[in-house]
């Protein structure tokens, strides 16, 4: 087990080292750079301006060297410094990670939660009334476009009803501590996180269903009715638990995108996380902010990766992890 | 004579009491209250003598001042400096601080701070700055609360290059002999404004307190300002509709927005506050490649265009059609001829005496959201219908800056801002020594014209206002023939707000600098 969680660890970080390579060297392609944005911003600028900001970011150097600089800053664990924001980028990326988890994470078990119970529903019901309106819903929410609903939910729900906030992660300079604050937390929560979850439902829908009639078929499944099992036991202890691992494979792939999906839904509803400081650096050609950002994400899903292996041994002892 | 406008000016500005220039309102202001405004996009920084950005200038104005305002007319008004002299030659200005001033920190503002700002500090973070001060020949400082500018010759637009937004006054004694671009103290902002930053969550909001030692008695009236970081435009539309923000400062929502949130109860709107950027948008025209090396063919382009419609259309009529590169609020806008009215067989007329082949262009629109996107497409319309076939090449900002200053386009939409005086905000744009590879914010066109360098040149150093005016009037003159780029409308960003809240501009800066006479009415 030991031998397998090393060896895994030292392939993460060799895939983690490409993959920042590959970025730096696909971001630097993208016409324009940071001092130009700057210089842009700032309405007007001679030259002395926008050397200066290329010498301060570094961009005056051949980028063979700005590429072996940023490499041996990241081998020690240095994401870099943004000079458009006057912060270090691991600072940036810690300060909007928790929103964007607490977002991701609750939008990530409603979708999942949602999803297997509705899918599950769906296939004891196969071909019923109930079994198509699951399946219609589901696809309804998977078929409109994220931010249309996004913005019909805060119309509905706050402009027309006032019962949720519009937008923003907290109640802006209220001063409120403690559990007041957690729970207004949760209050602006509410909406995004239901949006995204909803989206997203429809998969798990889709997947737990199809998934759960195929094992109905199984010679396995029909042994256990001859037993005289009830049905809900053989549901749930013997076709779900069979079915679910294509699920967990789909819920691995999910988590590891966690951080950089939700650009849109932190778009709309104003939430402070790291998809809309990627969808912002990316603007700027703040580069290190960027790849800062995208390092992070690629490690989630790698972690996450091992983690669905690691799952898959739960759900199936049948499987042994080499 | 300048000298004698210009004491005339002083003397005025001397006898106005603050109080006056603040009492825009009718009724008596009340203490107290948070005012919500948006703030979009997010400033990258609030210390406003490095970062220039509008978010930035419309927070960090809040925190620092420049030594004089400006009302709508663009007349100056005290502001650090209590009153000013011009002598008559036009080559000495002192201006007389206020006393009993004190930076956030509470250490004192002196004759000291202005000094160290004018040489050292903006001299090394502010292009504009460095260009201001060319004419000037030495910053002194007699006594604690006098600072004497001397000019190597005469420049007029020097007075009106004093405030917060183009010279932030900084502490020296927190900024000198450390790299301004990294001073820790970037981060927590110490000016003598009306307000102090209490809190900045970043990606969600930016929270003032009223500056408890602010050197104006009784002010600010407001105990805080929140300023939301909300990144969509409808959400921000959104965000007033609920009245979690009161004021939509100009340019927060999609101008498609606009006439329905006005029309709602409440909801009070003002134009007021862009009269010292003066923002104008035209099209940069290639002049280096043909066919747009042709005069007549940049004319057709003129005539081609119906810019009333796009004005009513895109722009709800809020602003006017341009009739040249100075914009009608600057001093020494003249409306001279020829103004170039909607006439479509007029342009084709040009275009068939020219002989134009019909070859296609590429129109680069900005990058600024829905209502640029949209006016490329009706430019585009208004071409095609005389015969010029145009291909739009949207890209992202940075990519909009890379072409543009690489000069990789044939027309390209833009604007910017003229800052109080065509010597500042217009000469760059057409004279020849702007014209430089790697940079978009100069002479992108490529226009060149002995003539109208000579012009530029004298406008700005003539002693008088009468000769700076015939020098500005030839110039408009010659470029309106030249079209050396096609202007299209002098911009106009209303700022929506809850009637509710009183003294929101009293600047031509706008609300940038003007929050420390707001109040809300209970």
């Amino acid at each position: 087990m030991l031998r397998f969680i090393l060896g895994r660890m030292v392939k993460i970080a060799l895939i983690l080292l490409a993959i920042t390579i590959l970025n730096f060297c696909l971001i630097h392609m993208a016409p324009g750079d940071p001092a130009l944005v700057m210089a842009g911003e700032a309405g007007d600028a001679d030259p002395k301006f926008i050397e200066d900001l290329r010498a301060q970011f570094g961009l005056d150097k051949p980028f063979i060297v700005q590429l072996w600089t940023y490499v041996s800053h990241f081998a020690t664990g240095d994401l870099g410094f943004s000079y458009r924001q006057q912060m270090p980028v691991s600072e940036l990326i810690l300060d909007r990670l928790p929103a964007t988890l607490l977002l991701s994470i609750s939008a990530f078990l409603i979708s999942l939660i949602l999803g297997v119970v509705a899918g599950v529903i769906a296939a004891a019901r196969q071909g019923k009334a109930s079994d198509s309106i699951i399946s219609t819903i589901a696809l309804l929410f998977y078929a409109t476009p994220l931010f249309w609903m996004a913005l019909m939910a805060v119309l509905l729900f706050s402009v027309q009803l006032g019962w949720m906030p519009a937008f923003g992660y907290e109640t802006a300079a209220s001063d409120m501590t403690g559990l007041a604050r957690m729970l207004d937390i949760a209050h602006h929560l509410i909406l995004p996180s239901v949006v995204l979850g909803l989206f997203f439902m429809a998969t798990y829908v889709r997947i737990t269903r199809a998934s759960m009639l195929e094992v109905n078929r199984l010679d396995f499944v029909k042994t256990a009715r001859a037993k005289g099992l009830k049905p809900s036991v053989i549901q749930r202890r013997h076709v779900l638990r069979n079915a679910i691992l294509p699920v967990v494979t789909l819920a691995g792939l999910h988590a590891g995108q966690l951080v950089g999906g939700a650009v849109l839904i932190e778009t709309v509803f104003a939430w402070p996380g790291i998809g809309r400081l990627m969808f912002e650096a990316l603007q700027s050609r703040d580069y290190n902010v960027l790849l800062g950002v995208f390092t992070v994400s690629a490690a989630l899903v790698l972690m996450f990766n091992l983690i669905t292996d690691f799952t898959y041994r739960i759900v199936d002892p049948r499987i042994r992890l080499k | 004579m300048l000298s004698t406008t210009a004491m005339r000016r002083a003397a005025i500005a001397a006898a106005c009491s603050i109080a006056a220039t603040s009492g825009m309102a009718q009724e008596t202001p009340v203490k107290g209250g948070r005012l919500d405004l948006v703030v979009q996009p997010e400033p990258t920084s609030l210390m406003i003598g490095i970062t220039t950005n509008g978010p930035s200038l419309l927070v960090g104005g809040s925190i620092y001042e420049g030594l004089l305002r400006y009302d709508e007319n663009l007349e100056p008004m005290p502001s650090l400096a209590k009153s000013w002299e011009i002598s008559e030659d036009g080559l000495t200005y002192t201006f007389h601080l206020q006393e009993g001033v004190t930076f956030s920190d509470g250490e004192p503002f002196t004759s000291k701070d202005v000094v160290f700002t004018m040489k050292d500090f903006l001299m090394e973070t502010k292009s504009k700055w460095r260009a201001i001060m060319e004419p000037v020949a030495d910053v002194t400082a007699p006594d604690d609360t006098t600072v004497v500018v001397t000019m190597k010759e005469p420049f007029g637009p020097f007075i009106r290059s004093l405030s917060y937004n183009v010279a932030p006054m900084v502490p020296a004694h927190v900024y000198e002999g450390t790299e301004y671009a990294t001073n820790p103290a970037n981060d927590t902002p110490i000016g003598t404004g009306p307000y102090v930053l209490a809190e900045w969550k970043r990606g969600s909001y930016i929270e003032l307190d009223a500056n408890p030692n602010y050197w104006r008695e009784g002010l600010p009236y407001l105990d805080d300002v929140v300023y939301h970081v909300v990144p969509d435009a409808a959400s921000r539309a959104t965000a007033f509709e609920t009245r979690v923000v009161s004021v939509l400062p100009g340019g927060s929502v999609e101008n498609f927005d606009i006439p329905r949130l006005a029309a709602e109860e409440g909801v009070c709107t003002t134009e007021k506050g862009w009269e010292y950027n003066a923002p104008l948008s035209w099209m940069w025209i290639n002049n280096r490649t043909a066919p747009m090396d042709n005069k007549k063919f940049r004319q057709a382009i003129m005539y081609a265009m119906n810019r009333e419609m796009m004005l009513k259309v895109l722009w709800n009529g809020y602003g006017k059609v341009a009739t040249g590169p100075i914009t009608s609020t600057i001093p020494f806008y003249d409306a001279v001829e020829p103004t170039y009215e909607y006439n479509p067989e007029k342009a084709k007329e040009l275009l068939e005496e020219i002989g134009y082949d019909g070859k296609e262009l590429r129109l680069l629109p900005l990058p600024y959201g829905e209502t640029w996107q949209r006016w490329a497409e009706v430019v585009k319309q208004n071409l095609k219908a005389v015969g010029i076939p145009v291909e739009i090449e949207s890209t992202d900002v940075a990519g909009w800056n890379q072409k543009t200053s690489q000069w990789d386009y044939d027309l390209a939409f833009t604007y910017l801002y003229e800052n109080g005086d065509p010597a500042i905000g217009v000469a760059r744009n057409y004279i020849s020594s702007q014209i430089a590879l790697g940079n978009p914010f100069n002479n992108v066109e490529g226009y060149s014209n002995p003539k109208v360098d000579e012009l530029f040149a004298k406008a700005a150093t003539a002693p008088s206002d009468e000769e700076r005016q015939a020098a500005y009037t030839e110039v408009q003159k010659i470029l309106q023939e030249d079209v050396p780029v096609a202007w299209l409308t002098e911009l106009s960003f209303p700022t929506l707000y809850d009637c509710s809240v009183q003294g929101l501009v009293s600047t031509a800066n706008g609300i940038g600098n003007s929050l420390g006479e707001t109040w809300i009415k209970k």
